[in-house]
């Protein structure tokens, strides 16, 4: 078991989002989070990445890495200066390891502000692979990206689960990964009468 | 926290808005003075400490709102807020880093800038002591702004407004420690080191506090 969740209760400001979120995460399992727009995908990730209040999620290696919408590169810094930075702070050192593996020999030397949205993905995921962590958590890691790339990224997240890592995904796309699960954040959505607003509640009936 | 320091010395001078900005608005604004008060030396060697400690604290205030807001915008304070590093260490080596950019250069640069100002031969050991002791207390209550008001968009006025007021004591202290008359100049510096170490003790975690309910 690498991640246990009991009873989440997931707010975005003062609402109410998704409420008794009940998943556990083994070695090799991959969730692909599926919902509209607005559903929460967004909102459990963070959550579980500790970014907001965790009550109720248990890690159990304390072990985490967390791709959002945004890359968290720096355009100024060449590529093997960005990826130096995150070996620095995760205290890894496979950096020239994963930099063969996602093909990003030739570009080493490339300032970021240079490279296209795929390229800077591909940047984003070198950190998750930097990192060592055993729990992958990514928000539409696909999104605005080519069929190549994209498969390269799912690559990398079916061979993370392959090495007994695990990965929560929010993705409109199937994957073609062995051990996946889909959970639908419909499911827990909260319906207009289960909001826990006193001024709310009762009320436009 | 050692790349982290290293990381945004890079970006200050790769980005030349970190060492070249600071210095160059420090320079101007004590430079300036002559020219708003007159050629008098000696009201000019009387204002000199002020000048200087106000012209440190504004340029310092110049590059608060860098401290967090640009990695909150391209999304490197999430995976630092995720990674094994805490908040409170992460904001104590963006401190430092600040430190080493604005702080710094200001102590060295207030040398001759006291020449230019007149500022009597025996303040400067004093005047240097201050600000090296001193700064540090700038960029730690900056940080802690910085960390408040990092995810409004344009909060430098509002960042100015917090900070501002927080620095007092600090300017009091250390200019009047420099100011030649003064008789206890050490109990002085011992106050404006003092006010530093609570500040680098006690300020990274109320920086964790605040970007932690920022990233909420």
């Amino acid at each position: 078991m690498l991640l246990n969740v009991t009873n989440l209760n997931c707010r975005r400001g003062p609402k109410l989002i998704i409420a008794n979120v009940s998943l556990s995460v083994t070695a090799g399992e991959c969730i692909i989070l599926r919902g509209p727009n607005g559903s929460g995908k967004t909102t459990l990730l963070r959550f579980l990445a500790g970014l907001s209040d965790n009550a109720g999620i248990k890690t159990y290696n304390n072990s985490i890495a967390y791709s959002g919408h945004l890359d968290g590169v720096k355009s100024t810094l060449t590529v093997n200066e960005n990826l130096s930075f995150w070996a620095g702070i995760y205290a890894t050192n496979n950096l020239d390891k994963v930099i063969k593996k996602l093909n990003l020999e030739d570009l080493s030397n490339n300032l970021v502000g240079e490279l296209s949205t795929g390229q800077k993905r591909r940047l984003g995921l070198a950190r998750m692979l930097i990192s060592n962590a055993k729990i992958w958590l990514m928000d539409e890691p696909t999104s605005s990206l080519d069929t190549s790339t994209s498969s390269l990224i799912f690559e990398a997240i079916n061979l993370h689960c392959k090495n007994d890592g695990a990965a929560i995904i929010s993705t409109h796309i199937n994957l073609n990964i062995p051990k996946s699960r889909v959970l639908n954040m419909e499911d827990f959505a909260v319906k207009r009468e289960d909001e826990d607003d006193p001024f709310l509640k009762g009320s436009f009936q | 926290m050692k790349s982290l320091i290293l990381r945004d010395l890079r970006l200050a001078v790769r980005s030349g808005g970190g060492f070249a900005l600071t210095l160059s608005f420090f320079l101007i604004v004590v430079m300036m003075v002559p020219f708003g008060v007159g050629a008098n030396l000696d009201l000019l060697a009387r204002i000199a400490p002020g000048v200087l400690w106000i012209g440190a604290l504004l340029s310092c205030l110049l590059s608060l709102d860098r401290i967090f807001q640009l990695d909150w915008e391209d999304g490197t304070l999430e995976a630092l807020a995720t990674s094994p590093i805490p908040l409170s260490g992460i904001a104590t080596a963006k401190a430092t880093a600040h430190w080493i950019i604005t702080g710094l250069p200001i102590t060295i640069a207030a040398i001759p800038l006291g020449y230019l100002l007149n500022l009597e031969t025996e303040a400067y050991i004093w005047l240097v002591a201050s600000l090296s002791v001193g700064t540090p207390a700038l960029s730690f209550i900056g940080a802690f702004g910085a960390a408040i008001t990092v995810g409004i968009k344009r909060g430098g006025l509002l960042l100015s407004l917090l900070v501002l007021p927080l620095y007092i004591p600090t300017l009091m202290l250390g200019a009047q420690c420099v100011t030649i008359g003064s008789e206890t100049p050490i109990k002085l510096l011992a106050l404006v080191a003092a006010i530093s170490l609570f500040c680098i003790a006690l300020i990274p975690f109320a920086c964790a506090i605040a970007l932690r309910a920022n990233l909420k």
